[in-house]
């Protein structure tokens, strides 16, 4: 706490920090002043007037909102005062008086801040007997929000935070005086990936989120506090269920990760727990394809085939991939399982991530990096694939403590807060690390305070090993940075960290697929892992399912991959079961069971227990408060175990040349994931594929913008259809990843994509 | 007869005139005849002295703002924090007072005296950039300014090296859209930054500190400005010469309503009685046809009404105050006997429930309240309750005393001005000032309105606990 200031309070002294407003300092005495519009995450605006108290400051106690005014020392505060009851009693008559109290059938009765605040601070009836305002009940200003503009108290929470917050100022006030409404742009919707906060933070029923639109009273559900693994940003949550489903997950204000925010995918994918693509027993693969069977049969035929396979050829020709989706106890008995049986050969990333060495790199926090002075950006489009990241990184730059230094290839949510925002073409980052190095303003930057590389996977296209040649070259420049990987998978931090790593470069996921395909792999599992969706190189991944001797599948769903597998193990997934999760930060945290496991659905670390007892080995555990007492860090610390080095050679830059286009290809926040495609009110949201070039790059080729061409690279073509975007640079071409065909014409981009070329050069003709 | 027809509603008089001086002449806008009249010697005389001089000279002349708050100029310009740069001078000339038509006349007339006060307050106060805010309505005043402005950077009085001197500065026009509240400077500010015109709350954001884009900035009023070349020209001694101590110079007042000669006239700050305004043959001469004055308001729409106890009282500030009003904006309405004071009152509410921009709940939701209450009670579908209702919810607007003139006829003290408010600026308190003014002063008029109300029972409500 910074320096002190002492107030009185309802005649009582208080000890409040110096800047800290009257609104807060008031609440940590214990004394609750009434608001609407005050949101601790955001600036205050002054608006709803309901925290009205009497301050005296020496010139006499005055009517002040509590959210504007800091505390300043001698100050007295009186929240009980008359003029100050009359004053909160007359705000909340006004409130209500065009508020249609329709608290029966609105889904924000017996949790809404005003109808809490009228009982405990309003006149207890109203005199207004006028015809209300009226509008058109619910309309909805996005796929996932519907907006009750009759319900509407007009506080500007979710608009601050549309504008604030998220930079993504799509619903505004429109009209003035008491005709004011919150409303989009005509015909553009608030597309905004953090949409469901302005959900959360609404103080009445104005906004609701369709996936829990009427089902279910704020009393009928039971909550428990747990982690997001949507990706590794790992926001706390709070899982709320009724009758044994979860309806909702809400932010829960963590200081050091997310500040109450939650993106929209991560908020919502909670549907995907009870979707229809959920396995619910074992299966294994007969004349007839995939039949259901009991654990016991289909335990002993994977048993069989695992045990098969080391007799004849040895532990290498089994193979692992995936466990980012799992707790750190599943990652820690599945490792245990693997060393047992002397398998090396595993990898919970899907040749979509960096090295494991960059865990063994002097790590930064986020709270680290939105402190730092500089914060230099090494990977993806935060807000595609990290986004509460984005959020505390773009309050870091917006609020000027921090200057940002961004390496990209096609721009970011970030470019327009980015104090440098340096292009490359794939495949020369490392040029544009040392060039941009040199630059003495940046220098002096640099050496002016702290410094945080975030850095992660920013092209699925081009080899990892360009961008840790890169974090080479900005760690040996500033040897006091610190690294914050920016991985994307759910508890990939506590997979690597918990003995699932490779160990050398021929067991990472991209090798072992290698071997399956070249017919050289026994038996490959699939620990939550969707190859045939998720790994960049499609034809790599078909051929890898196809020449695996036999594939053994443990998933929550079943998803493209699962379908082709010999043994499917149904798997209890996050909100089924507890245990812990690392974020990017090595941050431990819980996640909790909320509901009963789908099916005869197990969590993954009792498959390995029970597949190890089958294969003769005792892991020593049997419950998950054992495997959790066994890991090296508990709840609320960091996992810093030291991964294994890298052992890939720096790769040497590509120049571009010749007509070729260098093709980027990145993942945006909605894609075909299996958690995101088994979310209905998620499902549609997807962009869809196609490719995006720069218009004069487009009008050298004699390309028309929307039409179709035949994009060919070093593994094959696909057909695409084409855009236009000037915010690319000449000569390269972008596709997001996993993409759905929608618009009937593009194909998969990554049929092109070749693993083992470093960089992906297409070539694009006209159909 | 001291009137002219190229200014409509301007009655020249026999008087002292400072800042109307060139209204007699048809060509008053032009450079010609401002530099043939004394035109910019005023900035000429303020070259020659250092900006502290100047500005010495304007706090010894105890310019008052005429914006409405009556705070002297030469105060506000000291109040921005020392170093800090670029600071701005943001001319107010919103004008849309209900009742208020001066400054747009002086804008239309006389556009090179705004022009060369705001380079005198520049100078003075070491502001490097003038924006002038130019209600959307006065289409005459904003092609006036602009033309004034275009021959003044031609002669080079605007701009880099003003007459020859390392001093230089750029005005900015900008037209307003059309709503009451940017009146308020920090709605003002923030519709010149371009974001819907919405009052910020004071603290933090009071301009001098931070205003336009967060930088130190003075909003002063276009009446204000037009006085400076008059007191760099001739020395605050010549200023202070006319009126009183406290209230110094001339200043402007339009009277609307119920008079033989409605008008806008310069007058003697500080002696002038609202009796000579009203009754003076120099003046309005009288109400119409003969008939007895029953209210006034004596600045501007949102100031308490006055009746005709209060006609004695001089054109000074702190002596109106302590009677229960204020001098405002110097728009002066009278109502004659003939006036249905319900339905005045609704008027002036009506307009600012209409105007409120829709931040602070008690005037968006009050306001409005208030208007259709009162629309009932004029229809004659009110009831004796809606009177009491009608204090309650403007107490909800304005808690504590309000401020009203006294009453010898109903044994009413005065009640000093001003008044408690929940909201940020003025425009909530505003729509409740008719009402109460009107209620306390004619309430049986209000009575014969209504019908009596039946008693009511009230079941009482246990208050719950908890919070959000």
């Amino acid at each position: 706490m910074s320096e002190a200031v002492e107030i009185t309070i309802n005649g009582r002294t208080v000890s409040a920090s110096k800047g800290e407003l009257v609104i807060a300092a008031a609440e940590r005495a214990g004394e609750y002043i009434p608001r609407f519009c005050y949101h601790p995450r955001m600036s205050s605006v002054g608006m709803c007037r309901q925290c009205l108290v009497e301050i005296d400051t020496g010139r006499g106690p005055m009517l002040q909102p509590s959210c504007m005014v800091p505390v300043a020392p001698g100050m007295a505060v009186d929240t009980e005062s008359e003029t100050t009851k009359r004053a909160q009693e007359g705000i909340l008559e006004l409130l209500l008086a065009n508020h249609p109290l329709d608290c029966p059938v609105c889904d924000k009765g017996g949790e809404c801040p005003l109808q809490d605040q009228a009982f405990s601070h309003g006149p207890g009836e109203s005199r207004y007997v006028e015809q209300k305002r009226n509008y058109e009940k619910p309309i909805p200003i996005s796929e996932l929000v519907f907006l009750d503009r009759e319900r509407c108290i007009l506080c500007d929470r979710c608009t601050r935070f549309a504008d604030e917050v998220a930079g993504d100022a799509l619903i505004h006030f429109i009209d003035r005086g008491n005709a004011t409404q919150v409303n989009t742009y005509p015909d553009e919707p608030f597309s905004s990936y953090f949409s469901g906060n302005t959900v959360q933070i609404c103080p009445v029923g104005a906004l609701t989120a369709s996936p829990y639109r009427f089902k279910a009273r704020p009393w009928d559900l039971e909550q428990v506090d747990s982690t997001c693994t949507s990706c590794s940003v790992g926001c706390r949550i709070s899982v709320h269920s009724s009758r044994d489903r979860v309806l909702r997950f809400q932010g829960v204000d963590d200081d050091d990760v997310n500040w109450g925010w939650l993106c929209d995918r991560g908020r919502f994918n909670f549907e995907s727990i009870h979707s229809e693509g959920r396995l619910a027993e074992p299966h294994v693969r007969t004349a007839d394809g995939l039949t259901s069977t009991g654990w016991n049969s289909a335990l002993q035929v994977a048993a069989g085939l695992i045990s098969d396979a080391i007799a004849r050829s040895g532990p290498a020709s089994v193979g692992l991939i995936g466990g980012a989706r799992g707790t750190n106890e599943d990652a820690w008995a599945w490792a245990a399982l693997c060393d047992a049986l002397g398998v090396t050969r595993r990898d919970p990333q899907l040749g979509d991530g960096l090295p494991a060495s960059i865990l063994g790199l002097p790590r930064a926090s986020i709270a680290d990096a939105a402190a730092a002075s500089t914060v230099i950006l090494l990977g993806p489009d935060l807000k595609q694939e990290l986004p509460v990241l984005h959020l505390r990184l773009r309050d870091a730059a917006v609020s000027k403590r921090t200057r940002i230094i961004e390496f990209t290839s096609t721009g970011s949510g970030l470019t327009a807060h980015a104090w440098r925002s340096i292009r490359h073409a794939p495949g020369t980052v490392a040029d544009s690390v040392a060039a941009t190095l040199a630059d003495p303003d940046v220098a002096a930057q640099l050496a002016a305070g702290p410094v945080v590389v975030v850095a992660g996977r920013a092209d699925l296209a081009e080899s990892p090993a360009f961008t840790m040649a890169a974090l080479d070259r900005i760690l040996s420049a500033v040897p006091a940075a610190t690294v914050l990987p920016a991985l994307r998978r759910g508890n990939v931090v506590g997979a690597l960290s918990h003995g699932l790593a490779p160990s050398t470069t021929t067991d990472t996921a991209t090798a072992i697929l290698r071997d399956a395909a070249e017919g050289r792999l026994e038996v490959l599992i699939l620990l939550g892992a969707d190859p045939l969706v998720d790994h960049p190189d499609a034809d790599l991944a078909r051929r890898a399912l196809a020449g695996a001797g036999r594939v053994i599948a443990v998933d929550g769903h079943l998803s493209t991959s699962t379908r082709e597998a010999d043994v499917v193990l149904p798997a209890a997934i996050m909100g089924e079961k507890s245990g812990t999760t690392a974020n990017l930060e090595g941050r431990v945290s819980r996640v909790e069971q909320k509901v009963t496991v789908h099916g005869t659905a197990r969590p993954d670390w009792m498959i390995a227990v029970e597949l190890a007892s089958m294969l003769g080995h005792d892991l020593g555990v049997g419950s998950v408060e054992e495997i959790s007492a066994r890991l090296p860090v508990g709840v609320g610390g960091i996992v810093t175990v030291a991964a294994p080095a890298s052992a890939e050679a720096p790769a040497p830059s590509v120049p571009l040349g010749g007509y070729d286009l260098r093709l980027i290809v990145s993942r945006v926040l909605y894609d075909s994931a299996v958690s995101t495609v088994e979310s209905p009110s998620l499902a549609g949201l997807a962009s869809g594929a196609g490719l995006l070039l720069h218009p004069l790059d487009l009008e050298r080729l004699g390309v028309p913008t929307g039409s179709a061409v035949r994009v060919t690279g070093p593994r094959g073509s696909v057909v695409m259809s084409v855009c236009a975007d000037d915010r690319l640079q000449r000569q390269t071409a972008w596709a997001p990843f996993a993409q759905p065909s929608t618009d009937g014409v593009s194909g998969d981009i990554r049929e092109v994509i070749d693993a083992g070329v470093a960089v992906t050069d297409v070539r694009i003709e006209r159909l | 007869m001291g009137t002219y027809p190229w200014a409509p509603g301007f009655i020249a008089g026999d008087r002292p005139r400072i800042v109307t001086s060139r209204f007699e002449f048809e060509d008053s806008f032009t450079l010609e005849r401002y530099l043939a009249t004394g035109g910019y010697a005023g900035l000429r005389a303020a070259l020659a002295k250092s900006p502290s001089e100047v500005h010495d000279q304007v706090r010894a002349s105890t310019l008052l703002g005429r914006g409405g708050a009556g705070f002297p100029a030469g105060v506000k310009w000291g109040l921005t924090p020392e170093g800090v740069f670029p600071r701005y001078l943001v001319v107010n000339g919103d004008e849309s007072e209900p009742g208020t038509y001066k400054d747009r006349l002086l804008m239309e007339r006389d556009p090179h005296q705004l022009i060369e006060g705001c380079l005198i307050a520049c100078y003075a106060a070491g502001l490097s950039r003038c924006f002038l805010y130019i209600r959307g309505e006065m289409a005459l005043a904003q092609e006036r300014v602009a033309a004034a402005l275009n021959d003044a950077y031609a002669a080079g009085y605007v701009g880099r090296n003003i007459l020859g001197t390392d001093f230089g500065v750029d005005i900015v026009l900008h037209w307003g859209a059309g709503a009451y509240v940017v009146g308020e400077e920090t709605a003002l500010i923030e519709s010149l930054e371009g974001n819907r015109g919405m009052p910020r709350l004071k603290p933090p954001f009071f301009p001098a500190a931070i205003g336009l884009y967060g930088k130190p900035t003075i909003v002063n009023n276009v009446e204000t400005l037009s006085n400076l070349p008059f007191i760099a020209a001739n020395g605050p001694e010549a200023y202070t010469a006319i009126g009183t101590e406290t209230s110094p110079g001339t200043r402007m007042v339009a009277v609307s309503g119920h008079v033989q000669r409605p008008g806008v006239f310069e007058i003697v700050n500080g002696t002038t009685t609202f009796r000579d305004l009203l009754y003076g043959d120099d003046f309005c001469q009288g109400m119409r046809d003969g008939n007895d004055l029953k209210a006034f308001v004596p600045g501007g729409g949102s100031a308490p009404w006055f009746v005709a106890d209060q006609l004695d009282l001089p054109f000074e500030g702190r002596l109106v105050g302590a009677a229960g009003s204020m001098l405002g904006s110097g728009a002066i309405m009278v109502m004659d006997s003939n006036t249905d004071i319900p339905s005045a009152a609704l008027t002036l509410t009506r307009f600012y429930a209409h105007e409120s921009c829709g931040k602070c709940v008690p005037c968006r939701e009050g306001g409005t309240w208030l208007m259709r209450i009162l629309e009932r009670v004029v229809a004659g579908q009110g009831s004796t309750e809606d009177l009491d209702l009608l204090l309650e919810v403007g107490s909800s607007i304005c808690p504590g005393d309000m401020p009203h003139a006294a009453s010898a006829e109903l044994g009413l003290e005065a009640v000093p001005f001003p008044y408690k408010m929940t909201t940020i600026c003025f425009v909530g308190p505003s729509a409740y000032v008719p009402v109460h003014s009107a209620l306390t002063l004619f309430r049986s008029e209000f009575e014969s309105r209504v019908t009596p109300s039946r008693p009511r029972v009230r079941i009482p409500v246990t208050a719950a606990g908890g919070g959000a």
